[in-house]
């Protein structure tokens, strides 16, 4: 009996392996035979422009751990295009929007952007938060040839026919900062950061500008995204004495450290800290007592005096609700749609050559005020701010470039940073 | 039991020819459903997103053989299937650098973040030959080594799955920070070319397509042939009673130790043939959470089944996909809700609403008795007896001495 079983068995099972073996050569042979000659017909565009509407599509977090902050910048752009609709569109068109979850999760981003791209033929698509998403989806967006609009700061380096950055990239956030920090006589910093890309490659522009002028980093300290146990960490940076130090924590981790902070008798006036990742939307998590008084860099406050931004303030809190704030990364979504709008009426199509086309140059006078495109690298001149945080959890601006700074991403235009890409 | 013991050698190869051909026609319909209905149907966005879920789903057939059949909660898969993705991802990242006379073969990412020079470690995987090489070895070697050190210390149950889900997280920590090597949270992305083919070209998609199909319907056909075999039987055995096993004069370890280390390799294919299908591999597809996201699939579609992994893996899969596209903020309380469902009411998966159908539709038929044709062990593609002694804790006492006194003289000899 068992003799004879063992050898029926392996039958079906070998000619399976030959059969999925045969099959699988059949597909790789047919790729080597027009393989070369169908790559360049790979991105066909399938945007429907000859209705009354045209699809855009929104990607952000709404499950996962980045929820909470990508779930305000999802509102942000809908107000702004609910805006736009009631305003008769983008060239006569009303706006369609198709919504999708990227879970916080870089995979998930990539597969909702071809989905969105190819299966929803949206005309573009607004959102992404983490340099990882931004990461993932880049190669979606060159290959299938369409936009992104992309509104969060972030770790510079990088520069894509296919992304438009509208949040700030380093010489508007970082660099600005640590020209703040030097014009206040600080002369050693402390950096401190969650383990990710852009606090490390913040930090490695950090230590690249200290040493060309002259600043001291006494140490610099990393804790894993979602860290909430800093004594140690706070121990050190005590016992370092610096002037200031340089934060960019993400998320949680910072009501922790903020927390131990205070409970090791450092503040505002004894060792100041510059955040780059507490906002107006983060302060309220943070607990306010815990960070009064500290600073923040920014390109946008919800206290800056203009006519734009009480409208933009305004709108949003009718919208959903008066105990809402409005941050840097939200205004920044609802600025890329107008840019958007903006590009295409330049250049009167849908189609993503024309767009990229008409980008250079195309203005909008921003709640943080007015943003140019700048058409080589695909960001956004940008005015740099360094805000106070205030006892009412605002940020107030403490100090201003005065003008917008031309977006640098690769920070060419400073001899400190040879080397650094 | 009687029923059992004096069956004719007749009646069970009649029980076991109709079973082959059961199994045969279930592979065919498979293959054709994947080879040619998918193709036909799907645009080449739905084909990869398919061709992704396959991916999970050798991860799944793996869980199945080892939590499953054997026992062991791997609460870490995603340390073999990452293994399995950055070796393959690390190759990608290099044929895309190019040679190193010229441009240097430095990948991107590494200018950005790094030092600039490729590290010593990631040299061998400029070889296409190296790293497949490496796939197939390494993760299961590691599996292997891992399980030889823990399941000969006896070590079982909650300390094992929480070990291996420690081994996760380990993982993925050492991922991130390694930025200048791995590329951190970032992961490695933006893949041109799959061993000389452009990833962008459709055509070429499609073969990575029935790459991964032909993979995972032979990794199902190694499934049941090791589920039906003696080793299967002593898996299953090790699982419900390791230590009568142990008396037996085998050695429980071992088997483990196979069956974990073969899981791993199906991981790692699954997470290989993953990366150049998503374009995309990072920690957050490697550590506790995808981890635990594999076994929801398996526990679902019934973990002890031959093809309950598989297609609960799939179904898992795509139902996440289609409701996160139709409620792209409610989909995920669905997904906790079907969760709940199947761990309260069908601790064996949705494969145990098809055995009980069986079941209550056999009425009064004795257990190990032939199934008349068409009576289906399709939905399990094994045996059915094999199918029901999978279940573990089933509680019924006449179903699972059958296999025992099948093959296995030694547990048999428990029952007889």
């Amino acid at each position: 009996m068992t003799p004879s079983r063992a050898t029926t068995r392996l039958a079906p099972a070998a000619a399976l392996v030959a059969l999925a073996l045969t099959l699988t050569a059949c597909g790789a042979r047919t790729a080597t035979g027009d393989g070369a000659g169908a790559a360049t017909s790979a991105a066909e565009s399938c945007v429907d422009t000859s209705g009354d509407t045209v699809k855009i599509g929104f990607l952000n977090s709404l499950s996962g751990t980045m929820a909470i902050s990508e779930q305000t910048v999802a509102d942000s752009l809908a107000l702004a295009a609910e805006e736009i609709n009631a305003d008769g569109g983008v060239l006569g068109k009303q706006l369609e929007i198709v919504q999708e979850d990227g879970q916080s999760e870089p995979t998930v981003f990539a597969e909702k952007a071809e989905k969105l791209i190819t299966s929803d033929c949206v005309a573009a698509v607004f959102g992404g938060w983490t340099s990882a998403s931004r990461k993932a989806m880049l190669p979606v967006f060159e290959a299938q040839d369409s936009l992104l609009f992309y509104p969060v700061q972030y770790e510079g380096l990088e520069s894509s026919p296919n992304i438009f950055y509208t949040g700030a990239t380093t010489n508007q956030q970082i660099v600005p900062a640590l020209d703040y920090l030097k014009e206040q006589g600080v002369e050693s910093i402390f950096l401190v950061g969650s383990d990710y890309v852009f606090p490390r490659t913040a930090n490695k522009i950090i230590n690249a500008y200290a040493e060309a002028n002259g600043i001291e980093v006494l140490g610099e300290e990393y804790a894993p995204l979602g860290h909430t146990d800093f004594s140690t960490i706070v121990n050190k940076v005590k016992s370092a004495g610096a002037d200031a130090v340089f934060n960019t924590l993400n998320g949680d981790s910072n009501v922790a450290f903020f927390k131990e902070y205070k409970n090791a008798g450092l503040g505002p006036d004894t060792m100041p800290v510059v955040s780059v990742s507490i906002a107006e939307e983060e302060v309220g998590g943070v607990g306010v007592e815990n960070v009064e008084g500290q600073f923040t860099a920014w390109n946008y406050y919800q206290t800056i005096d203009s006519p734009e931004n009480a409208t933009f303030v305004e709108a949003f809190q009718a919208k959903y609700g008066a105990d809402r704030v409005t941050s840097d990364p939200m205004e920044a979504a609802y600025t890329s749609l107008y840019l958007w709008k903006g590009m295409v009426e330049k250049a009167e199509s849908f189609d993503v050559a024309d767009v990229q086309e008409a980008a250079d140059g195309v203005t909008f006078d921003a709640p943080e005020g007015s943003v140019t495109v700048n058409g080589d690298n695909h960001h956004i001149a940008k005015t740099a701010l360094i805000g106070k945080i205030g006892p009412d959890g605002l940020i107030y601006t403490e100090w201003s470039s005065g003008e917008p700074i031309e977006p640098d991403p690769y920070l060419e235009g400073y001899d400190w940073a040879e080397g650094l890409s | 039991m009687s029923a059992v013991t004096t069956e004719s050698p007749s009646r069970l190869s009649a029980l076991y020819r109709s079973s082959r051909a059961r199994v045969i026609v279930g592979f065919a319909v498979a293959a054709v459903l994947l080879f040619a209905v998918a193709p036909a149907t799907l645009s080449t966005f739905r084909l990869g997103l398919l061709g992704k879920f396959l991916c999970l789903a050798m991860v799944a057939v793996g869980i199945g053989l080892a939590w499953g059949r054997g026992g062991m909660l791997t609460l870490g898969q995603g340390v073999f299937f990452g293994l399995g993705a950055y070796l393959m991802a690390m190759h990608l990242k290099l044929a895309d650098a190019g040679p190193v006379e010229g441009s240097g073969g430095v990948p991107d990412f590494m200018m950005l973040y790094g030092s600039g020079e490729v590290p010593g470690w990631w040299e061998p995987f400029r070889s296409p030959v190296v790293t497949i090489l490496a796939i197939a070895i390494v993760p299961a070697g590691l599996a292997a080594l891992l399980g030889f050190a823990v399941f000969t210390r006896r070590v079982r149950g909650a300390y094992f799955a929480i070990l291996s889900q420690a081994l996760a997280a380990a993982f993925a920590i050492l991922l991130i920070g390694q930025q200048a090597t791995t590329g951190g949270t970032n992961g490695l992305n933006g893949f041109r070319s799959f061993f000389g083919y452009d990833l962008a070209d459709p055509v070429n998609k499609r073969m990575l397509f029935f790459l991964a199909a032909g993979a995972l319907l032979v990794m199902v056909a190694v499934a049941r042939q090791l589920m039906v075999s003696r080793f299967g039987e002593l898996l299953v055995a090790v699982r419900d009673q390791e230590n009568r096993v142990r008396f037996l004069g085998y050695d429980p370890a071992q088997v483990k130790v196979v069956a974990y280390a073969v899981a791993a390799f199906m991981a790692a294919v699954g997470g290989a043939l993953f990366v150049p299908i998503v374009g995309i591999i990072s920690p957050a597809d490697v550590g506790v959470v995808p981890s635990i996201g594999f076994l929801i699939g398996v526990a679902i579609g019934g973990r002890a089944t031959l093809l309950g992994p598989v297609l609960g893996s799939i179904a898992v899969s795509w139902a996440q996909t289609s409701l996160s596209e139709a409620f792209p903020s409610g989909w995920i309380y669905a997904q906790g809700a079907l969760f709940i469902l199947v761990v309260a009411f069908l601790p064996g998966g949705l494969a145990e609403l098809f055995t009980r159908w069986r079941r209550s539709r056999r009425g009064s038929v004795p257990d190990g008795g032939a199934p008349a044709p068409g009576d289906d062990g399709t939905s399990d593609g094994s045996r059915p007896g094999a199918a029901r002694t999978g279940e573990p804790g089933s509680g019924d006492p006449t179903v699972e001495p059958q296999t025992a006194v099948d093959h296995d003289p030694a547990t048999s000899g428990r029952t007889a």
